[in-house]
């Protein structure tokens, strides 16, 4: 017997037995490989909290090890200055917080023991020209001047805007004074390139990519500046 | 072993790395070819991933092509490509997490790419699985290497760099020569391959 292929039983039945295959074959794969995928992404967001420290290159399998030896504690602060949660065990807290549920009361604040100097790193997250762009700045026990930077993006333009990725652009806001000294105010900016006013404070944009670096000068002025309170607090 | 490799499967293989190509000659998957070459790695990974995915869905389509109802084949060949693109990404993420996030956009844009479904329709639905996947390696080849033409000239006058490494020497730059700030455009990517296509014009009608 040939099965008539152009039936209307035939079709729909061809229809759910594709759909219910390929779910099953999509969910199965799916959930194999989720805890693998799980502990890259953990082990990625490591890497970028460390880079930003100046601490690159570091191979995938010591990330765990090498993230514990520098990151003291992981506590998650609110836009008063109220430590929220301790973050005694330095991936539990504020390092759970994904970037995109950071809010005015979940602000996670990384403390990082890096030659005897103790450093607050702070996450960033913003849009860029195209897609999300994000980074985590590390500030000195002076709690003004930046240690180091990292940022990154989703989907910028290849060339351009995607250099925000890169070492040289993320180089030239170590030693920049970052926030006022009454500590009220982020003086940190991201200027046009070419348009630097105050060597202090100011970093070069990229040529071309004026809109993706509005955005990195966006996470500095919204961000950073949720953080002030903490810092003050951190003072007395 | 003769049959594996007949003349009509050679020709699968091979008519689409020049004479046949798929971008120059019948024009498909346009859009991610300026999308995506602003530099040469992305260009050669993109490449990549299309010629797996095509050969891929080329060998099931081919394989299944006697039980597909005919009003229906358009959304089966969109569920399989579908499936193994997400299949694929979600392989990347688990084993190479790095090259899945350098790719982010691309893997998704695979699923759009015309060249995969063109292939589909116009060869798996018709030949055996064999002859499919040859033909899919093909195509996909075809697709990378312009590609990677298309990157490597945008690459070298617009940043003066080839895979990120500098090419164009310091003494040049002092000498007064700039990089093309153009060439990072999509639009550049347009008149290359404008400029590819014509000497392939050229090429083909004096043969």
């Amino acid at each position: 017997m040939k099965l008539n292929t152009n039936s209307n039983v035939y079709t729909i039945v061809y229809a759910v037995i594709v759909v219910v295959v390929v779910a099953f074959l999509l969910a199965f794969v799916s959930s194999s490989l989720q805890e693998r995928s799980e502990s890259n992404e953990r082990n990625d967001k490591k890497k970028q909290i460390l880079a930003s420290l100046n601490i690159r290159e570091v191979e995938d399998a010591k990330v765990a090890d090498i993230y514990n030896e520098y990151i003291v504690a992981d506590p998650i602060v609110d836009n008063k200055g109220v430590v929220v949660k301790a973050g005694a065990d330095k991936d539990k807290d504020g390092f759970a917080v994904a970037l995109k549920d950071i809010n005015e009361k979940t602000l996670p604040v990384y403390v990082a023991k890096v030659n005897a100097d103790t450093l607050y790193v702070f996450p960033l997250s913003g849009k860029g020209l195209w897609g999300a762009i994000w980074g985590y700045i590390a500030l000195k026990s002076d709690l003004r001047t930046v240690y180091g930077a990292y940022f990154s993006h989703a989907s910028e333009t290849a060339g351009l805007g995607a250099l925000i990725k890169d070492e040289p652009f993320q180089k030239q806001f170590e030693g920049k004074t970052a926030v006022s000294s009454t500590l009220d105010k982020v003086l940190l900016r991201l200027v046009k390139k070419g348009t630097v006013r105050d060597a202090a404070t100011e970093c070069d944009g990229i040529s071309g990519a004026t809109l993706t670096g509005n955005g990195v000068d966006q996470m500095f002025q919204e961000n950073l500046a949720a953080y002030l309170p903490y810092l003050q607090s951190l003072k007395k | 072993m003769s049959s594996l490799f007949s003349k009509e499967n050679k020709q699968a293989l091979l008519q689409p790395l020049g004479f046949d190509n798929p971008i120059l000659v019948q024009v498909l998957g346009i859009c991610s070819a300026l999308a995506v070459t602003s530099q040469v790695e992305p260009s050669i990974v993109m490449g990549l991933s299309v010629t797996v995915i095509t050969a891929f869905s080329n060998v099931i389509i081919s394989l299944i092509r006697n039980t597909i109802p005919a009003r229906i084949r358009i959304i089966i060949q969109l569920v399989v490509v579908a499936a193994l693109v997400t299949i694929v990404s979600m392989i990347l993420k688990a084993f190479a997490y790095d090259v899945s996030v350098s790719l982010s956009v691309y893997v998704g844009l695979i699923i759009t790419n015309c060249i995969l479904m063109g292939r589909l329709e116009a060869f798996a639905m018709s030949n055996g699985p064999w002859a499919s996947f040859l033909d899919g390696v093909g195509n996909g080849v075809g697709y990378a290497w312009i590609l990677i033409v298309v990157g490597a000239v945008r690459e070298l006058f617009g940043n003066g760099t080839l895979l990120g490494f500098t090419v164009i020497p310091q003494a040049a730059y002092d000498a007064g020569y700039v990089n093309n700030g153009m060439m990072s455009m999509p639009a550049m990517a347009m008149i290359i391959l404008g400029c590819i296509i014509w000497a392939h014009r050229a090429w083909s009608d004096a043969k």
